[in-house]
């Protein structure tokens, strides 16, 4: 996508600006100010609410949040259940086996908790030390000096209508400047797509390959919860050619946040990831804990799962890589939140080695590559590739690497999400035995409306695509157009115009349900979907996700 | 002329309300909370005539505790001069909020008092008319448009039957409607502008005021929730369903 | 009459030439509290009004107050003379319509008291339950002993009470003097013929299955035939068969008429936010399994293109 020629705007400058307020995001920020409390220090974030976009299991790490803030057990985040007994199941439509508990799914000293309530948790205390948090504004773009290095962001328009016209409500975006650009964007992070476009960082570094995870936080029926016990499933509802599987999480007050991940590999076009997730709640061991509850909030978001051979150079000029929108996500132990705070504090750590008028980037990815977070990486690099060849062969790959931790001298290579489809009609999909359902929510409409996500539908729509001829076209033949599948809002449709006047078949874009996932931007066939920010403020409101 | 506007810190519009299991209330733990909606809208309104020259300042109040301090701040960077909040512990009810207002109003003298035409937790629709009565001024409810000339305000009002003309003389108390106007969003850098506008507080004791004759609260329960009712086979029977039941 | 009589005083609400529906509605809520009910007809010339007010079933009094300056429904003018009628009665009842709404809460605080909103029930003398936030919590709420309760009746939660009855009427003048300070310049009625989608008594929608916007026109011509508003699914405006403005649901309007009929809409949770509260919601769609036939008062699964023209002629 080629760089827009942007007018100059009206500049603020910092010394650092980190784009997202997740777990990177602010424990760069945090750090930064331990450090160095004369820099100064912005965070940009596009959801109205520190925590309304941030999704996540979560069992974390303490680690890092240990050196990030001592005293935290003093003061814990408002949801945080300490882990207590772990259990891994396999299941079968019918049955279900207790399975031993891997090494890396040992939570003993870990905490459950709620990490969009954790960043909302961690932000007034970057706000302590006198960052500069902004909720509700978007980077919409980056802006390049001169040198055609990162000079800033550029916040996105807001109060556009449809058209791109201004309405009464217009503010032109600012430019926020700085020395460096910390992009903590998450998994599939817009501008990080586009940065690693341009400077060539994943030029030496495997395809990136991704899951997606969808959650639900359910209040079920007293006496059904029990706090701090942990599980997770493999097996049913997906057949041995699909990786993935579910978590549920017992928490307090009768709350169990349960969800359920898929590797977005898969090859049958006509899977629907959704459908799988209501269907695991469905299973006889589970269902029972769903019966008489009610959802209190439900979203989803894409996971980076390439790690080790994927992760990208995460330096270039005026600007740094951290936490997911590197990809640093340890896929085996389901966890990424310690990963992300470490690469926050490690990025603080590096910048603030110079002075003010001297921020760097350069030496940084080295640092990361040379750090705790790499080797963490580096240790389990082949067991999701493993599942390449299926459940059974992966299982296997597993049980080896966790062994010998991940010394034996190989490195499987990754396939890229968007090419591993089988065509329409020529790839088979098995007989998974799903069953009828009634929990709910009944489709993902009914989710989405947990999901809180809000967009003013008069307003550019976010979600671009590239050549929208091939929907109707080749994509219809090709694979029946799986967009239509896999987004867990329901964003996608074709729809009939019957009239004269009307389209014909056409693809209708919903993008006011949009929960800012991400699939679709990584698993559309042909690479053609271009996912971008719509105004600040917009998307989901997730609580307690 | 001065703009007195008043501002409710409420749940946010986008959250998903939950009545307590215990029915002792709607669950607030944790939630968004913003502006309600309703007082951006005169704020807003208020900064237009401002913008147009016929104000000087443009002047916040809201009750509540500290926390209301949140709501008031962003009320400053979308361009309000100056914020009061007057303290108030527990919550306060419209004839409370309206007797607060009026010795606010005694001590500042705008000629205009914006305020949204309902709070959209408790949806009173009441405090604008309540004040307005007590400093026995105009009210003009429901605002879909307002134009000022001179000392007096033509209020076009948004009323079952249509739209409705009134002329009031100014100091008045306008309550807005959802067309009056869109709110601006609020640009960046004037966020670091409002944490150095003026903010003081001032509690309810201090105004001399205290609740008097607070309606009782209760329990609280989830609505009535809508079941399947009668399936019929064809058009003449639907009708004839309609009629026994007298809604054709 | 003395203060300690625990009766209700209704305000009722008029145009000049016959009595607004909502006006039997409130009389009905009021009857449900203990006590005469008796109706006050304020205005200038409100004989027809007042015997109309006298016809309603469960009225005992009706006291009809004129004076010049009480002519247009001005708060300013209306809720002294109110106020001033209030004091023999425990209880003054108007209507939750944006007439109620102006005038009542002015009324409340000329008499000291908090204004209980929006009666959805009458649970006792003094204890009824209101909707809050936006209907998605109902409240138990009591008015303290000696304390006046001034109130408005929620118009879609209460059926207007019959006509048959006969009180007396007692013609009154006004009492007090307007302040001067607000002018009623005029009134322009809802454009166009059809009534208005946000307070219609009657909805007709049609959802995405229409398939196109000549299709839609079977729908309008319907709501014609039975004077009803028009509304839309999310999808149908999507799809571009009829402007946002005719939007019914969770980003559109939220409304709560008597009758809802909904052709082709399948019932998605966000349509139905916008027509939770309606009295009775009719739903016709080809799929049995559409979720709106789990929320419809009446289900009538069919082909809407049948249906909808034989619907018209049985009308």
């Amino acid at each position: 996508m080629p760089d827009r020629e942007i007018p100059a705007r009206e500049v603020i400058q910092y010394d650092v600006v980190i784009v997202g307020a997740g777990p990177a995001g602010l424990a760069c920020a945090i750090r930064l100010k331990q450090l160095k409390p004369e820099l100064t220090v912005a965070v940009i974030e596009k959801s109205s609410e520190i925590g309304a976009h941030i999704l996540s299991g979560a069992v974390i790490e303490p680690g890092p949040l240990d050196e990030l803030l001592p005293g935290w057990r003093d003061k814990p985040p408002p949801i945080c259940v300490a882990a207590d007994k772990d259990e891994l199941w396999f299941l079968s439509k019918t049955g279900a086996r207790r399975l031993p508990t891997p090494p890396q799914m040992h939570n003993k000293g870990n905490f459950i908790v709620s990490l969009g309530a954790l960043c909302a948790w961690l932000a007034p205390q970057a706000e302590v030390l006198e960052v500069d948090i902004f909720p509700g504004y978007a980077a919409a773009e980056i802006r390049y000096g001169e040198d055609g290095g990162v000079k800033g962001v550029i916040i996105g328009d807001m109060g556009v209508d449809k058209e791109g016209n201004p309405k009464d409500s217009y503010v032109e975006g600012i430019e926020i400047h700085a020395a460096i650009t910390v992009l903590a964007e998450g998994c599939r992070g817009h501008l990080t797509k586009r940065l690693i476009q341009k400077f060539k960082l994943n030029a030496d570094s495997q395809p990136q390959t991704y899951g997606i995870g969808m959650k639900e936080l359910w209040r079920v029926e007293s006496g059904k919860c029990r706090p701090g016990l942990v599980q997770h499933t493999i097996g049913w509802p997906l057949d041995s050619a699909v990786y993935g599987g579910s978590f549920m999480y017992h928490l307090d007050k009768d709350r169990v946040a349960v969800g359920f991940v898929a590797g977005l590999d898969y090859a049958d076009p006509e899977f629907r990831p959704f459908e799988a997730f209501q269907q695991f709640k469905h299973h006889p061991k589970f269902r029972d804990l769903f019966e008489g509850g009610e959802i209190l909030s439900s979203g989803a978001r894409a996971i980076v799962e390439g790690g080790y051979q994927a992760l990208p150079k995460t330096e270039m000029p005026g600007a740094i890589l951290i936490g997911d929108a590197a990809g640093i996500l340890n896929v085996p132990k389901i966890k990424g939140t310690h990963q992300a705070i470490r690469s926050g504090m490690l990025a603080a750590e590096h910048l603030a080695q110079n002075s003010a008028h001297n921020l760097q980037s350069a030496g940084f990815d080295a640092k990361l590559r040379a750090s705790p977070v790499m080797s963490e990486l580096r240790k389990v690099r082949n067991i999701r590739p493993g599942f390449y060849k299926g459940l059974w062969r992966g299982l296997v790959t597993a049980a080896i690497e966790t062994v010998t931790l991940g010394k034996l001298p190989r490195t499987l290579p990754l396939h890229a999400d968007d090419t591993a489809y089988g065509l329409l009609g020529e790839y088979e999909s098995p007989d998974r035995g799903w069953l009828e359902r009634e929990l709910p929510p009944r489709d993902r409409l009914a989710s989405v409306y947990f999901a809180a996500t809000e967009h003013d539908e008069d307003q550019p729509v976010h979600l671009h695509i590239l050549e929208p001829d091939v929907c109707t076209s080749r994509c219809t033949e090709e694979y029946g157009n799986p967009c239509t599948r896999f987004c867990p809002a329901a964003v996608y449709e074709m729809v009939e115009d019957q009239g004269d006047d009307g389209r014909g078949r056409h693809l209708q874009i919903n993008a006011a349900n949009c929960v800012h996932c991400k699939t679709c931007d990584i698993k559309d066939p042909y690479q053609i979907i271009d996912w971008v920010t719509p105004e600040g403020g917009a998307g989901p409101n997730y609580q307690n996700l | 002329m001065k703009i007195l506007v008043g501002i409710k810190r409420v749940v946010d519009y986008n959250v998903r309300i939950r009545v307590r299991p215990d029915g002792s209330g709607v669950d607030t733990d944790g939630v968004k909370m913003s502006i309600n909606p309703f007082d951006e809208i005169a704020l807003e309104e208020a900064l237009r005539i401002k913008e147009a020259g016929n104000a000087e300042e443009v002047i916040l109040v809201s009750i509540g505790g500290e926390a209301c301090q949140q709501q008031l701040r962003t009320g400053l960077a979308m361009g309000a001069d100056r914020a009061i909040q007057v303290q108030a512990d527990s919550h306060i009810q419209p004839l409370t909020a309206a007797r607060a207002l009026l010795k606010v109003v005694e001590k500042e003298e705008p000629g205009l008092v914006i305020l949204g035409k309902q709070a959209i937790d408790d949806d009173n629709n009441q405090t604008g008319q309540m004040l307005a009565a007590l400093w026995n001024r105009p009210q003009a409810t429901f605002a879909s448009k307002l134009q000022l000339d001179g000392d007096k305000a033509t209020v076009t009002r948004e009323v079952d039957g249509g739209l409705e003309t009134i002329e009031i003389d100014l100091p008045a108390v306008v309550t807005t409607d959802l067309r009056l106007n869109q709110p601006r969003f609020v640009k960046l850098p004037d966020i670091m502008k409002a944490k150095r506008k003026p903010l003081d507080t001032i509690s309810l004791e201090e105004l001399g005021v205290s609740p008097e004759n607070d309606i009782k609260i209760g329990q609280h329960e989830p609505p009535p929730q809508r079941s399947r009712g009668i399936m019929v086979e064809d058009a003449a029977q639907l009708l004839k369903e309609l009629r026994n039941r007298g809604l054709i | 009459m003395s203060t300690n009589d625990k009766h209700v005083l209704v305000i009722a609400e008029h145009d000049g030439q016959s009595l607004n529906a909502s006006t039997a509605r409130t009389v009905h809520c009021a009857s449900r509290i203990e006590g005469e009910v008796h109706v006050a007809v304020l205005g200038k010339d409100i004989d027809s009004v007042a015997e109309e007010a006298a016809k309603i079933e469960g009225v005992n009094k009706v006291i009809a107050v004129s004076g010049d300056h009480l002519a247009d429904p001005l708060a300013a003018n209306l809720a002294p003379e109110i106020a001033s009628l209030a004091e023999d009665y425990s209880h003054v009842l108007g209507p939750s319509t944006t007439f109620g709404k102006d005038v009542m809460p002015r009324v409340a605080a000329l008499l000291g008291v908090n204004q209980v909103s929006d009666i959805m029930s009458v649970e006792g003398e003094r204890q009824f339950k209101r909707p809050i936030y936006a209907g998605n919590a109902i409240v138990d709420v009591t008015v303290p002993d000696g304390v006046k309760v001034v109130a408005t009746a929620r118009a879609a939660s209460w059926s207007q009470a019959e006509a048959g009855g006969s009180a007396e009427i007692e013609k009154r003048s006004a009492t007090t003097e307007p302040p001067g300070h607000t002018r009623f310049v005029g009134l322009k009625a809802g454009g166009g013929e059809r009534p208005d989608l946000q307070s219609a008594p009657r909805v007709v929608s049609g959802g995405r299955a229409l398939g196109s916007s000549e299709n839609f026109e079977l729908v309008f011509k319907l709501a014609d035939k039975l004077g009803a508003a028009v509304g839309a699914s999310r999808a149908a405006v999507d799809a571009g068969y009829v402007p946002n403005d005719m939007q019914v649901g969770q980003t559109g309007k939220i409304i709560s008429p008597e009758l809802y009929m909904a052709f082709g809409i399948s019932g998605a949770i966000q349509h139905i936010t916008g027509i939770k509260d309606a009295g009775t919601i009719v739903a016709i769609n080809k799929d049995p399994e559409a979720p709106i036939f789990e929320i419809a008062d009446i289900g009538l699964v069919g082909d809407l293109f049948s249906i909808i023209p034989e619907i018209e002629e049985q009308l």
